[in-house]
This record gives structure tokens, C-alpha cells and sequence, in this order.
């Protein structure tokens, strides 16, 4: 099977700010692969140069076998685009919106309705209603409806879920499976490592540069530090404490637990129990724990 | 705790919609108080009153001791903001920065300096302080938001959604300064999307529909609705 998507040696710079740093990866057919990384990290860099926009430094970027900058033109046409910034009209409405993106790809809603019926059907109520007008989690969805109006093989989404809040986000993942299942292959980054374990592959991204490339879980499986997880009566004095405490290698806050690597062996939690002891600490609770995506990608950041 | 925000029976209506339907909450002094919310849930409407920037339509709101319909130029000199869309000037050095806002504040200038050595001292960015802040990296770019936000040292600092889009690593970091900073006295009052961070929040309030469905430690809040994680009890009461 030849690859969706096939970039080798890319590389990108904006004056002396080198922005892609040699990112090397394919994308198979159907698959739903996550771009997870801060912002600056060089994520919407990339999808310009993907979907067209912006011409490569240097190294070489294909889509569905045709290059990205020799044959931009048959690219566009089976490439859907969703920005990271709202980029439909706000004057026109939800309606003409869908239309107009509809016609530059000679195309009708009512032609492809059933691949985003499940998705505009939820704003349809609100149809002669202005883009701009519309609410975030709203705008979202129309603007996720006009880069499928055409039916394209391939979906590019650039942080879709940013500033959207947490029930939003999970219903916007769950859209994005069923569109897998049609077999539209899919590239969508976000800066919350959370919905790492939604994609099938992941490429971690930090400074331009990919820190790690595979499926979220053994992503995790590459974690090779016992990982503690740390908790007493104030946080903030635990965390203080641990950091002096000389055994520790890494002290990261994680909800209400610090998680922990140390210098080290250690087969049991009691020497870190026994410092904050001494220390003072209070309802001290310690225990080995699995590492999250975020562990891996801060870990991978050192 | 002697409370610092007070409200109660807090309406705002923009014609017949109403953004906030009967808030009752107190917020103490040194609390860092979570501020959650699904989008459209009228947390941004709250705000604006709490900062002095827009007038209830009918309820009693008192911030840092002044009431938010007599008295809002006391309240903004009183409070600091940071969001990540409003930040700092890009073309202005960091120094410049702290100068500038200083000085809106109306800090003397041997305050300024005083201010801007210590919080840039705490942040390790002392040798740096000529740089323009356009070529300084978003995570450290947020920091010098938060430390500008506090340098005439307000009752309440305000945060709107301080850590979107930063690191991992500096987005600890950055709540490791919001616990220093409430450790000081000073009120941290912000709003995230991260459901990890509310777990950092000493008591939050979840609003849905213009009212406050939750409000409590998050400890209690897990034990009331049975959930693991405050993402859970966020995806069960925020709809």
C-alpha cells in the first residue's frame, strides 16, 4: 500500500528561526494520525507546506503520490483544510458558507450531504444565521462541514479542538473516528497531549524537530523510568521538598500528585516516604504509577 | 477566610438573554479559585464584571472591598489581568514592559525597578531583561505575562486561560508561580480548559447555562459525583 502522506527531510526556516528541522514521516491510508506538540513547535508549518500554501526549504513532501509544490493544483482538489483560525465568512451564512465551498470545488451540498449530514444536521436549525455570529463549538462544526463538502481523501485539521472546552472536545474525537471509518485519511495536531490516545499513530513535536513517532501506547511503553506518583497535605511544599531532595531526578506536578522519577533503583516508594517524613509532610501517600503521553513528551523534551 | 470577591444574586442580561442567572460565591483572600466552564457558558461575561469592565443588571458584587457599580477605577487598580490574547508588547524589551505597566499603575519609578528585579530575579531572567519580547519563546513570554500582571502587587490577580497552547514543562512551571504567588496573599482567580489544572485549584465553580452547577474543593466534587478525575465531573455536570 503506498503511503497517503510521504514527507523525507523536510526542512523549513523564516529568517534565522529554523521552524521544520529534517521531519521525516508517512501517513497510510486511512489512518488517523496526531501532530501533539506546543505552540511554536513548527505544527502549522508543516500543514501549509502539506496542504499547499507555503513551498518547502528544502526536502521533498507528497500527498497521495503527487508533490506538494509541482502538482499543488490536483492536490487541492482532494485535500480538505480546516485552519487553525476561524477562516470561513462571517458575513455570509451557515448556509451560503457551505454552498460557496461547495462550488469552488464544482460540487453541490446536497451531492456529498451524507458524508457531513451527521455533523451539519446539528447546525441546520441555525442555517440563515451569520458565521460570524455563531458560537465557538458551532463555528467548529461548520468549519469542519465545509473542508468535507467535497469529499476529500485526505483532511488536514490544525488545532481543532484549541480553546474548545473539554465536552466539546470530545464529542469534535468522536466525529473524527467515523470520518476514519469512511476511510478518509486524517492529520490533525492539538496542543493537549490528552487526546494523544485518540489517534492511531502519533508524532511528538517540539522546536521544529519530531521527538518520537508511533502508536500512543507504546509511545508510553518507551517510558523506561519507574514512575511514582506523589502526594501529602500541600503540594506546594512537596514539590519544593523533592526537588531538594537529592535522589530525585525529575518532580513534575500532575493533578493533585507529583509525578516522580529517581537517580537510582528503587524497588519500593518507602525512601521518598521516609524524606518527607522527615520533611514534615502530612497524609503522605506514594505509589508506582503508569506514565501518561505527557510524561513521555516531557521526558523526550529533556 | 476573609473573603476578597463577594457575590451574590449577580444577573447580567444583554436583552432578553441572560449571560448570568443568579451567581452567589465567595472567593477568600490568598485562594487560587478554578473558574470552569463549557464555551458560551457566560464565565467571560462574570469576569468582565469582576474586573470592573461591565455593570450587573441587578445583584450585590463587591471586589477587593468595592462594590463593581460605584467604584470600578478603585477595583482595576486594585486588580491584575493576564489572558493569552492579551499579553505583552512585542516590540518593546522586557524591561520596557515592566516600565510600562508600572507605570499605568502608577508605581514610582524606584518601585518599578525594585519590582522588575525581584520578579524577574524569581523567574531566573534577570540577564535577559534588554531582550524584545518578540523573540522570546510563548512559554517564557507567559510567565513575564503573569509576573507584569502582579507587579503593583493587586488583591486578585485574574487569569483567562493563562497555559493554553504552552509546553508541558512550562505549563507547571507556570502553576508553580500562581501557587507562589497565592502563598503571598494575592488571589488567584482563573479559568482553563486543562481539566488536570482544576485539579490544582484549592475550590472551583463549574457554570453551565449561565448558572453555578458546582462549586466546591475538588476533592468533594470527586466524591460527589463518584469520578476519578475532574474531567469526569466536568463532563458530567457541565451539560
Amino acid at each position: 500500500m503506498s503511503p497517503s502522506v510521504k514527507v523525507e527531510h523536510l526542512f523549513k526556516s523564516f529568517g534565522n528561526t529554523v521552524a521544520l528541522d529534517d521531519i521525516t514521516f508517512e501517513v497510510q491510508p486511512g489512518e488517523l494520525f496526531g501532530f501533539i506538540g506546543p505552540d511554536g513547535s513548527g505544527k502549522t508549518t508543516l500543514f501549509r507546506i502539506l496542504t499547499t500554501l507555503l513551498i518547502p526549504g528544502s526536502g521533498s513532501a507528497e500527498i497521495e503520490g503527487l508533490d506538494v509544490v509541482k502538482d499543488f493544483r490536483k492536490i487541492r482538489d482532494f485535500l480538505g483544510y480546516m485552519p487553525g483560525r476561524f477562516s470561513l465568512y462571517q458575513d455570509l451564512t451557515v448556509e451560503e458558507n457551505l454552498k460557496f465551498f461547495a462550488g469552488i470545488f464544482k460540487t453541490t451540498p446536497e451531492a456529498n450531504y451524507e458524508l457531513v449530514k451527521e455533523i451539519y444536521s446539528q447546525i441546520e436549525p441555525f442555517k440563515n444565521r451569520r458565521a460570524g455570529k455563531l458560537s465557538g463549538g458551532m463555528k467548529q462544526k461548520l468549519a469542519l462541514s465545509c473542508a468535507l463538502i467535497h469529499k476529500p481523501k485526505v483532511l488536514i485539521l490544525d488545532e481543532p479542538t484549541t480553546g474548545v472546552d473539554a465536552v466539546s472536545r470530545r464529542e469534535f474525537w468522536e466525529m473524527l473516528a467515523r470520518l476514519k471509518k469512511i476511510g478518509i485519511t486524517i492529520l490533525v495536531s492539538t496542543p493537549y497531549m490528552d487526546e494523544a490516545s485518540r489517534c492511531d499513530r502519533v508524532a511528538l513535536i517540539q522546536g521544529g524537530k519530531l521527538l518520537s513517532i508511533d502508536a500512543p501506547g507504546k509511545v508510553i511503553l518507551g517510558f523506561d523510568q519507574p514512575l511514582w506518583a506523589v502526594k501529602t497535605d500541600n503540594i506546594y511544599n512537596l514539590l519544593t521538598d523533592l526537588r531538594r531532595f537529592e535522589a530525585t531526578r525529575t518532580v513534575f506536578l500532575f493533578g493533585q500528585y507529583a509525578h516522580v522519577t529517581m537517580k537510582g533503583k528503587l524497588v519500593s516508594g518507602d525512601p521518598i516516604t521516609q524524606y518527607l517524613e522527615s520533611k514534615g509532610h502530612k497524609q503522605i501517600e506514594v505509589h508506582k504509577t503508569e506514565p501518561t503521553i505527557e510524561d513521555c513528551f516531557m521526558e523526550l523534551m529533556k | 477566610m476573609q473573603p476578597i470577591i463577594e457575590v451574590e444574586n449577580l444577573v447580567k442580561k444583554f436583552g432578553p438573554f441572560v449571560a448570568n442567572d443568579h451567581l452567589t460565591f465567595n472567593v477568600g483572600q490568598g485562594e487560587i479559585f478554578g473558574f470552569l466552564g463549557a464555551n458560551g457558558a457566560g464565565k467571560t461575561t462574570t469576569m468582565r464584571i469582576l474586573c470592573g469592565l461591565s455593570s450587573p443588571t441587578s445583584g450585590k458584587v463587591k471586589v477587593a472591598g468595592y462594590d463593581v457599580y460605584t467604584q470600578t477605577e478603585n477595583i482595576k487598580r486594585n486588580i491584575g489581568y493576564m489572558s493569552q490574547k492579551f499579553s505583552l508588547y512585542d516590540d518593546l524589551s522586557i524591561a520596557e514592559n515592566f516600565q510600562f505597566y508600572g507605570g499605568i499603575y502608577g508605581l514610582s519609578v524606584s518601585k518599578i525597578k525594585e519590582r522588575t528585579e525581584e520578579l524577574l530575579g524569581r523567574l531566573g531572567f534577570s540577564g535577559e531583561k534588554n531582550r524584545i519580547l518578540k523573540d522570546i519563546p510563548l512559554g517564557w513570554k507567559q510567565k513575564l505575562a503573569f509576573s507584569v500582571a502582579v507587579i503593583h502587587h493587586p488583591s486578585i490577580v485574574f487569569l483567562d486561560e493563562p497555559t493554553g497552547g504552552v509546553d508541558p514543562i512550562t505549563r507547571r512551571q507556570f502553576w508553580e508561580m500562581i501557587y507562589e504567588t497565592a502563598n503571598e496573599g494575592i488571589t488567584v482567580f482563573v479559568t482553563t480548559h486543562y481539566m488536570d489544572e482544576a485539579e490544582y485549584c484549592q475550590r472551583v465553580s463549574i457554570m453551565a447555562d449561565g448558572k453555578i452547577v458546582a462549586l466546591d474543593t475538588p476533592g468533594n466534587l470527586k466524591d460527589t459525583y463518584k469520578a476519578a478525575t475532574m474531567e469526569d465531573v466536568f463532563l458530567m455536570i457541565a451539560r
